[in-house]
């Protein structure tokens, strides 16, 4: 009997530590959302459009994962914008990023008059998923299609090369 | 310098696809595409089409299911006047089996599609459209044969409730045609799946 309540308080704080790790997943409209692409700091960002069922995001989100682990130490922040709708979207992306084993910055934009903010975004982007934008300061680059490991570090890298 | 050969030829596709994309007021070529009966399709063979709502979508991705019924309605509002939906799906079907040809007549027929789904098997329709993900919609006008983008964009302005909408642009665009009035909105830009293509 004792061993069964000390097994069951180990799984209890086991359960608590794995929520702890789970990030709470922000919903936002596009004007909430928009002052991530503005920023005027030392930090470089790298802002992906992805969605749970959208498999070349699927197949990238490693890549932003280990870009986010390897530039933990210099000033890159790594965001994942999710465009995910439906029930218990945000229940279903925790468990999602959990399994994939993603620890980036997720929020959920919840706006869906796409065509009043795709432009925002950037000029060149269309609305087709999966797209990235990596900027710092007033320097941007956009991908409108998946992208690589290599390809995110080198415009990181660029972007680093030219602001100093 | 074989690198820079192949960043070149890159450049030149990329370029390539580009100068293909249509543009509003652009002529559009005919095409024939097969359709999920296995009849094949050609905008000439709507001898009395006023116009065309070509609508590139999928059955794989959610925002063209979240967009199923509203096609439906669209149909079944414009066929009659003249501007019939043909609906063609341009991924591989090697990268999202849900979009292969006995998948897109298994979905045609849970949803009574009042349209054509065609299947862009070689890639090239979309391509020379510039259709870029699903939906995207591109609106053409007849006149005898010779096809003129009218619209490129999106249906409306809400992607997750047809309830919500505020602007059908399709609809305030194929109803100034009909009045023969150039549509007030010719271009939005519509939220999508990127089409998938192997090459």
């Amino acid at each position: 009997m004792k061993i069964r309540l000390q097994l069951l308080l180990f799984l209890a704080l086991l359960l608590s530590i794995k929520l702890a790790e789970a990030q709470e997943i922000k919903t936002y409209n596009f004007n909430e959302l928009e002052p991530i692409f503005h920023h005027q700091n030392d930090t470089t960002y790298v802002i992906n459009f992805w969605a749970m069922w959208c498999k070349p995001c699927v197949e990238e989100l490693p890549e932003f994962e280990d870009i986010r682990k390897d530039y933990s130490n210099q000033k890159v922040k790594v965001i994942l914008i999710s465009l995910d709708f439906g029930k218990n979207v945000t229940d279903r992306l925790t468990k999602f990023l959990e399994r994939k084993d993603i620890h980036a910055r997720v929020i959920l934009l919840d706006d869906p008059d796409a065509d009043s903010w795709i432009g925002k975004v950037d000029k060149n982007w269309d609305g087709a998923l999966p797209a990235t934008v990596i900027y710092k300061k007033d320097i941007r680059e956009v991908f409108t299609r998946q992208i690589s490991y290599d390809e995110l570090a080198k415009s990181i890298d660029n972007l680093n090369k030219k602001m100093n | 310098m074989k690198k820079i050969l192949i960043l070149g030829l890159f450049v030149l596709a990329t370029i390539g696809v580009n100068a293909q994309a249509y543009k509003v007021g652009d002529e559009a070529k005919d095409f024939k595409l097969k359709n999920v009966d296995g009849k094949h399709i050609s905008l000439a063979d709507y001898k009395d089409a006023k116009g065309f709502i070509v609508i590139f979508t999928c059955n794989h991705c959610p925002f063209s299911v979240a967009y199923e019924d509203r096609i439906i309605e669209i149909d079944k509002k414009y066929k009659s006047k003249g501007y019939p939906v043909i609906a063609i799906n341009p991924n591989d079907p090697e990268l999202y089996e849900s979009d292969s040809f006995d998948n897109m007549i298994k979905r045609s027929k849970e949803k009574s599609f009042t349209f054509p789904y065609l299947i862009d098997e070689t890639q090239e329709v979309f391509k020379r459209y510039g259709a870029t993900k699903t939906p995207h919609v591109f609106i053409l006008s007849n006149n005898s044969g010779k096809y003129t983008v009218e619209y490129i964009g999106a249906i409306d302005n809400n992607y997750k409730d047809a309830s919500e909408v505020t602007s059908r642009y399709v609809d305030n665009a194929v109803d100034a045609l009909l009045q023969n009035k150039k549509p007030e909105i010719t271009s939005t830009k519509a939220i999508g799946c990127g089409i998938k293509t192997k090459g």
